[in-house]
């Protein structure tokens, strides 16, 4: 039986000493006097950190004081105009992220068409080809060099078999494979975790665009169906175009932002 | 000769013809089987002395017979030894053509359309607006033609009086307004009471009293309010729910319902507002209610031809006409849409037990609205579909589906054959009744559609959403 159990076992049977509480609060009563006693003599990093500690302890329960004070307090009741009308019927519901019907989705298509992009990132690092690939050495006496390997992030499609490892000349790691993007809307001012469709193209070459190398600035295609965006026509938005806003390769995630 | 009579006797099917509420017209008959719709339509119309021929429309079990009888019966392999029982409807002797091309797009609001209404003679169109304006169209030229001030916050509702003479609205600060829509001035000060939004408003029917004097509207706060436009003051305050109401219908038979987020629908009397009747049953919110007879008390007098009446007495009297012939021997029916998926049809006068349970959509039903001719029930979901129910019986008819983002509001056309749907995705829909089908669909929105309204004489669709502009629609 482990010690501490042997004074709830007494407890138990006779019930606490008849001062148990009396002590009990005495002692709390002093508590106090005795954390001022140590927190006027307490010195270097202990007392720093004790100091710390009491600081975050009231700041807590000022908020908690006020929290509950605001409840009795009368406020102003909120009777202006607010943009974002609503019919009666949705008022009472809760709104959900709602995207904004993207009326672009023309002006997207035409410039698609032109190929031409206004991108947040309009320029970007060249990376040089032997950042890119690193030199795999093959053969019996590792004599041949014509492997190479891709330093950087990968998109693969779902669908990609390998090839037989004497006719593969790059190796994507699927260590740095990525499917999905932190894609940020932004209008809406938030960010989804989206399914990554396809690598639409890497600045840096169209060999790292059908390579599916995600560097910065790489414009991706995401999957945007949970979003419900809808086109003039009614019909369901599911792919859109982001571009890569940071270096996933170091960070080890795709951040994007929506181009709209 | 003897063979011939056998064979001729055998090609006879035994049939019986009910009306929708199941009582039959006459003793089982003898039809050929080479009658048809057009044979039968001619038979029923001997059979009710029909002076003026009406056009039926015939349904064995819930569907329509569209072939002669014969090749029903060998397609359907159905048992010449019964009794077929045939269902006849009649249907609406004009005939309204789809929408398909949006005539004009109209800016003028300066924030969301919330509601748009036509008035009860399809003359007149008005709007309220999340810019807190009520705005009325000229529908000729298809301007603007009055702004009404006057509201502190979103206009949520509106509604016309059935006589065409008033237009009472009510807003989100929870005051109501009533305007006169031939000058675009207020009557009066605004209508103070509620304490939170206006939810729904509604008129008392022009059969009951003509000229229109009351209409009721319900608020979030839980309370419902019978107002007086002359007296301009609250006349009963309906206390009881518990919870916000959501709906308002004043009967033709002279009740108020109001369904309310308490789950709960409540019957009231209006001389003295007394709570005559609870319908328990749905297990969430209520969202919306809708009457057998809502068509024909919206639109009072006015039908289809146009007439226009001078006396409010002579308005009354043929309110009350149209109101008793829409509603034949049956009492009125009520449906009511909710929160937990699901609808319940009432027979409010008899019972305060659900006759139906309609069970179907997957997701929250935000709108439900009967036919004009009370056959059809159709229910707008926040699952993308339309269904369609029978308005006597409760039974699942059809599934309409094709919208992509939630169904907000749906609009009957005056004939009953074809139903208007807007939704969250942007579109307008318009459904065919009889093939079940898609009939037209009306891009053109730039956002959310938030209110939808088919004219009573079924020129015009008029839609307003969230891109803050009035379309109307044509054929």
């Amino acid at each position: 039986m482990p010690q501490g159990d042997y004074i709830e076992l007494h407890r138990k049977r006779y019930g606490y000493r008849h001062d148990h509480f009396d002590r009990k609060r005495k002692k709390e009563a002093r508590e106090v006097h005795k954390q001022s006693a140590f927190a006027q003599k307490v010195l270097g990093i202990k007392g720093k950190m004790f100091a710390k500690k009491r600081y975050a302890e009231k700041a807590l329960m000022k908020k908690t004081l006020a929290m509950h004070e605001e409840s009795s307090t009368r406020r102003k009741v909120d009777d202006n105009v607010h943009e974002g009308a609503v019919p009666a019927y949705l008022l009472d519901r809760e709104t959900t992220t709602r995207a904004k019907v993207l009326s672009n989705t023309i002006k997207q298509k035409r410039k698609e068409k032109a190929g031409k992009w206004e991108v947040p990132l309009p320029k970007v690092r060249p990376v040089a080809e032997d950042e890119m690939f690193r030199v795999i050495r093959s053969g019996k006496r590792k004599t041949k060099q014509w492997k190479r390997m891709v330093t950087k992030v990968t998109f693969v499609g779902p669908g990609f078999t390998r090839k037989p490892p004497k006719y593969e000349r790059f190796i994507r790691p699927s260590g740095l494979r990525f499917t999905k993007a932190h894609v940020t809307h932004p209008e809406l001012k938030c960010t989804f975790n989206l399914e990554i469709i396809g690598i639409k193209k890497n600045p840096n070459g169209p060999m790292y665009t059908s390579l599916g190398v995600v560097t910065k600035g790489t414009i991706i295609e995401v999957n945007v169906s949970e979003l419900g965006l809808v086109t003039p026509a009614g019909k369901v938005v599911w792919g859109k175009y982001a571009q890569v806003t940071n270096n996933p390769e170091n960070d080890g995630c795709i951040n994007a932002v929506l181009l709209v | 000769m003897e063979a011939e009579e056998q064979k001729e006797m055998s090609n006879n099917v035994m049939c019986l013809l009910a009306d929708p509420e199941g009582t039959p017209l006459g003793a089982p008959m003898y039809f050929p089987q080479s009658a048809g719709p057009v044979q039968l339509q001619q038979i029923v119309n001997t059979l009710l002395k029909n002076e003026e021929k009406l056009p039926y429309a015939f349904y064995i079990s819930d569907q329509e017979l569209v072939v002669q009888l014969g090749s029903y019966l060998q397609k359907n392999k159905v048992s010449v030894e019964k009794v077929l029982r045939i269902v006849y409807q009649p249907q609406a002797i004009f005939r309204i053509r789809p929408v398909n091309r949006c005539s004009s797009t109209i800016s003028g609001h300066t924030e969301a359309v919330l509601s748009v209404a036509f008035s009860p003679d399809g003359r007149q169109l008005a709007s309220g607006s999340g810019d807190t304006t009520v705005r009325l169209w000229d529908l000729n030229t298809q301007t603007p033609m009055y702004t009404c001030t006057g509201h502190k916050n979103w206009v949520l509702c509106i509604a016309w009086s059935p006589d065409g003479k008033y237009l009472a609205s009510g807003s989100k600060a929870g005051e109501l307004q009533c305007w006169d829509p031939q000058t675009g001035k207020p009557l009066g000060n605004p209508l103070n009471g509620h304490k939170k939004w206006i939810t729904g408003i509604s008129w008392e029917p022009v059969h009951l009293k003509a000229p229109c004097r009351r209409f009721v509207s319900s608020s979030k706060d839980g309370d419902a309010r019978i107002w007086d436009i002359s007296l301009r003051k609250c006349v009963i305050c309906l206390t009881g729910h518990t919870l916000a109401v959501t709906c308002v219908k004043w009967g033709g038979d002279g009740v108020i319902y109001t369904s309310s987020q308490d789950c709960t629908i409540k019957v009231w009397e209006t001389s003295q507002g007394k709570l005559i009747r609870e319908l328990k049953g749905h297990g969430h919110w209520v969202n919306s209610l809708a009457l057998s007879t809502e068509y024909v008390l919206r639109t009072g007098a006015f039908d289809h031809t146009r007439k226009q009446y001078s006396s409010p007495e002579e308005m009354k009297e043929v309110a009350l006409k149209r109101y008793n012939k829409m509603k034949g021997n049956a009492p009125e029916r009520l449906v009511s849409g909710s929160d937990d998926f699901t609808m319940f049809l009432w027979e409010p006068a008899i019972s305060k037990h659900p006759k139906a349970r309609l069970t179907g959509h997957q997701q929250l039903v935000n709108h439900v609205y009967f036919s004009p001719d009370g056959q059809w029930v159709a229910s707008a979901s926040f699952d993308k579909s339309v269904k369609l129910w029978n308005g006597t019986t409760g039974k699942f008819v059809a599934a309409f589906r094709g919208h992509v983002g939630p169904v907000y509001q749906i609009s009957w056309s005056a004939d009953s054959r074809l139903l208007l749907s807007g939704s969250k995705d942007s579109t307008l829909k318009v459904w065919d009744i009889r093939t079940h089908k898609l009939k037209q669909d009306l891009p053109g929105h730039a956002d959310e559609v938030f209110a939808v309204d088919w004219s009573p004489d079924g020129e015009k669709v008029a839609s307003g959403g969230k891109d803050r502009v009035l379309k109307l629609w044509m054929n």
